[in-house]
Formats: C-alpha cells, sequence, structure tokens
C-alpha cells in the first residue's frame, strides 16, 4: 500500500484530481446544478473553479476551464461559448483577487465568490434571455446562487484537505 | 487616489493579460475565444454549422460513455425499488386493469366510429415512427431537453413529435447526423397546441420548468371548468407539427390547473421519434 502511494501514478493521479472532478461534472449525467429536487440546486463547478484558481492555480489550466465549458454548453443545450465565459470571468476575478491580496482570508474570498457569481449569473441570463431569446426562470437563478454561496466552505474543507494531499505527495 | 487606480490598473493586467507558467494562454485570448465562439455558432453559416454537428457528435457520445457507469447504478436503484413495492404495485395494478377493461370496451366502440366518420369526410391520418434510445437525459434547471441517438441519417427532421409509449414528451429542437436533441414539454420554452377534453376548449400547453405544466392562452377564463372535473390534454394538431388526439397530460379538478404530464420524464430509455400527414384517402 505504502509503495503505491509513494508511486508516480499516484502522485500525477492526485495533481490532475481538480481537472477530471471538473471534466466529469461536465461530462456526467449527473449533475449537482439540477438534483431534481424542488427549490434546491448549486453549481459545483463553480466553486471547483474559484477555489482551485484562487488557491492553487496551477492545478486547473485556463484552456481546459474554456473547454469544460463548451463542453457544459453542448451538454445542456444552451448557445455553445456560454459556460466558457462565465467559467472564464469567475478565473478572472479569482486572478485579481490573488494579485491583489497579500494574505488570504476566507471570509472575504466567500463573499467575493457571491459577487463574482451575480455578475457571472447576470451576463449568462443577459446572453440566454435577452439576446437568445431562451426563456429563463430567475427564481432557479437566485436559489442556485444562493446555495452555491451557501456550500461553498463545506466544499473548501475538503478541496482545503485535497490541496494538502496534493503538496504532501509533491513533497515526497 | 491615483496610487490607489495604478494599483487596480496593474492588478487588472496582471489577471487579464499576463500567462502564469503553467497557463499556455492568457485569460483575455481565451475571454475574446468565447465571446467569438458564441457569436459563430448562432450564425446560419453552413461550415460553421457542420463544426458545430461535428462538436455535438463528439461530446454527446463522449458524455454517454462518460455517463455509463452513473447510468447503470441508477437503473440498478430503480430495479431494487421495483422489488421492494412489488406486492404494493400489484395491488394497485389489478385495480387499475379492471378499470382498463371496461374502458377498453368503450374505446373500441368509439374508434370503430372515429373511422367511419374519417371515411365519411375521405380523410386519413398517415404517420411514421423512428424507435430511438436515449443517449442523455442530463437536464439544467434552466433547460428540460435529451439526447437522441437518432439524426439526420434516420431521417430525423426539426419538430418531430417525441412519443413514450402513446403519450407526448416533447419535440426535436437540433439535428446533427448521428442524434437529435429533444426539448421536454416541460421546458419553459415548450408551447404545445392542445385541446382539452371533455371541456372541448382549445389551449396551450406551456412548461414551467418544474415538472408539471401549465394552461396557456385560452380565450375565456376556464379556471372554474377546470374545478369541477378532471380534463385530459392532447394534442390539438394545429399548427401541423403534432398528430392531433396524442395524451399529454391530466389536469384534476383539485390540482389549481397544474398539468400533470403522463409520461416521467425522468424514466425515459427508448422512445418513438414520430412524424405524420393528414391527407384524402386518394
Amino acid at each position: 500500500m505504502s509503495s503505491l502511494n509513494k508511486s508516480t501514478f499516484f502522485r500525477a493521479f492526485l495533481s490532475y484530481l481538480p481537472l477530471i472532478i471538473l471534466f466529469i461534472s461536465v461530462f456526467n449525467e449527473f449533475d449537482f446544478n439540477y438534483l431534481k429536487i424542488e427549490n434546491f440546486s448549486f453549481n459545483f463547478v463553480y466553486i471547483l473553479i474559484f477555489y482551485w484558481t484562487l488557491r492553487n492555480p496551477d492545478s486547473l489550466g485556463y484552456f481546459s476551464i474554456f473547454l469544460a465549458g463548451i463542453i457544459n454548453d453542448v451538454v445542456i443545450g444552451i448557445p455553445i461559448g456560454t459556460s466558457s465565459l462565465c467559467y472564464l470571468i469567475l478565473c478572472a476575478v479569482t486572478a485579481y483577487i490573488r494579485n491583489i491580496t497579500l494574505s488570504p482570508n476566507f471570509v472575504k474570498d466567500w463573499f467575493s465568490f457571491l459577487f463574482t457569481m451575480i455578475l457571472i449569473n447576470s451576463i449568462q441570463v443577459i446572453i440566454l434571455d435577452l439576446i437568445f431569446l431562451i426563456e429563463i426562470n430567475y427564481t432557479s437563478y437566485v436559489v442556485n446562487t444562493g446555495f452555491t454561496f451557501l456550500f461553498y466552505p463545506i466544499f473548501f474543507v475538503v478541496f482545503n484537505f485535497l490541496t494538502e494531499l496534493i503538496l504532501q505527495k509533491k513533497n515526497d | 487616489m491615483a496610487t490607489g487606480r495604478d494599483d487596480f490598473v496593474i492588478a487588472f493586467r496582471s489577471a487579464f493579460l499576463k500567462k502564469k507558467d503553467k497557463q499556455k494562454f492568457s485569460l483575455l485570448s481565451l475571454i475574446l475565444l468565447s465571446i467569438v465562439v458564441i457569436i459563430l455558432s448562432n450564425i446560419n453559416f453552413k461550415p460553421i454549422q457542420f463544426v458545430k454537428i461535428g462538436i455535438n457528435e463528439i461530446i454527446y457520445r463522449s458524455s454517454y460513455i462518460a455517463s455509463k457507469p452513473e447510468n447503470y447504478v441508477k437503473e440498478l436503484t430503480f430495479k431494487i425499488k421495483d422489488h421492494i413495492d412489488l406486492f404494493e404495485n400489484y395491488k394497485v395494478i389489478k385495480l387499475e386493469l379492471e378499470n382498463l377493461k371496461q374502458e377498453k370496451i368503450t374505446n373500441n366502440f368509439l374508434k370503430s366510429e372515429n373511422e367511419k366518420l374519417r371515411n365519411l369526410i375521405n380523410e386519413n391520418i398517415n404517420s411514421d415512427e423512428i424507435l430511438a434510445k436515449v443517449l442523455i437525459d442530463r437536464e439544467s434547471p434552466f433547460l428540460k431537453s435529451i439526447i437522441l441517438n437518432k439524426g439526420t441519417k434516420d431521417n430525423v427532421k426539426m419538430g418531430m413529435a417525441i412519443i413514450d409509449g402513446v403519450y407526448l414528451v416533447g419535440q426535436i429542437i437540433e439535428v446533427n447526423y448521428t442524434n437529435s436533441r429533444a426539448l421536454l414539454l416541460s421546458d419553459l420554452n415548450s408551447k404545445i397546441p392542445s385541446v382539452l377534453a371533455p371541456q372541448n376548449i382549445q389551449a396551450v400547453v406551456s412548461g414551467t420548468g418544474k415538472d408539471y405544466g401549465i394552461i396557456e392562452h385560452t380565450k375565456d377564463d376556464i379556471e372554474n371548468d377546470l374545478n369541477k372535473i378532471d380534463s385530459i390534454i392532447y394534442t390539438s394538431g394545429l399548427g401541423g407539427l403534432f398528430k392531433p388526439g396524442i395524451p399529454i397530460g391530466k389536469i384534476s379538478k383539485d390540482s389549481k390547473s397544474k398539468v400533470n404530464f403522463f409520461s416521467d420524464f425522468t424514466q425515459l430509455n427508448y422512445i418513438k421519434i414520430s412524424s405524420f400527414s393528414i391527407g384524402d384517402k386518394n
């Protein structure tokens, strides 16, 4: 078992894990964004991208995020490029926060995430509803934004544990 | 003040334009690329449409393969649940069967009467059906659609009706070479011309984004009529897209005008893609 832990394969797997989770999330039918529960959904991909591009930007490449957005658009059937644009704006905000922050603060990050989500969901609504005239449910967006904001701390803890594991394996 | 603005500009420029060690593309270039993709994907230009169809084909197939393990687990859960509920279901089904046997006798009479009347006006309805498998049924909170494994090579066309058993499920909104996308009745953008029986009221059934629909565009306020008796909704055939008389859903008198669709959209495995033509017998 210990030899398995030390193997390069396991180390490589761990370092690519955020990317693997991202692509599984967009490819797979199972979607936290639609749990078939009345008035409950959250956007796992937003949390994933926000956390990893903010705390460990080398784990997720911008081009991979762009590609994941394209796949998400094709799978759920919205105009191609919409999710990519939203994901990349999320990355832009995290890059900006990284540049202006000397010591990371969880609460500040958490509220920045809320404002970013409001911004990108507004952009998505403008693209879908006003430009492409696709009727959408505004309440779903508000509920989704609220729950994504509330779920961020839970995934923050999980991803922090994963980051520590990745760093630990890198230093082995 | 000026220093604060300079800091903002530096941070902004660094975020958008600088490439980090492991990033091969700058954020700004990818954001611009996304905008170009959004614009291009909606231009009705043949080469772009071919590229779009190619992307769709690859991603739909990959997504189908990626969802296989999850679908297997889902199927297994349903099987276990069916086994647990076996006896309970048996009692309900036995009662339903008795009712259906009685209804069938009445229906047979109505069917032959309907045929006679159509013969009198020299009219017949021909319909073609293509059996298709549901590849992906990933729904988003905003859009309800499914991907089917039949496309232009199987003569699938835009607007064709999607039928689960005898019940209407949705319509084709996008066709690729080997697959297509169908918009479900529950989607906010779905509008189906329909007729309410027994009141015989023409209406439009609209999706709500949830698992029920609503009635729209009726001439008068029909709330009182709907509260008196259970109503069945069928396609009216107006607009020429759907065959008249395909069952859509039911409005119970105490359901506050909510249309409960007959088909369970979460359980779709195989469906029929249907087209029809109304013409003279000769």
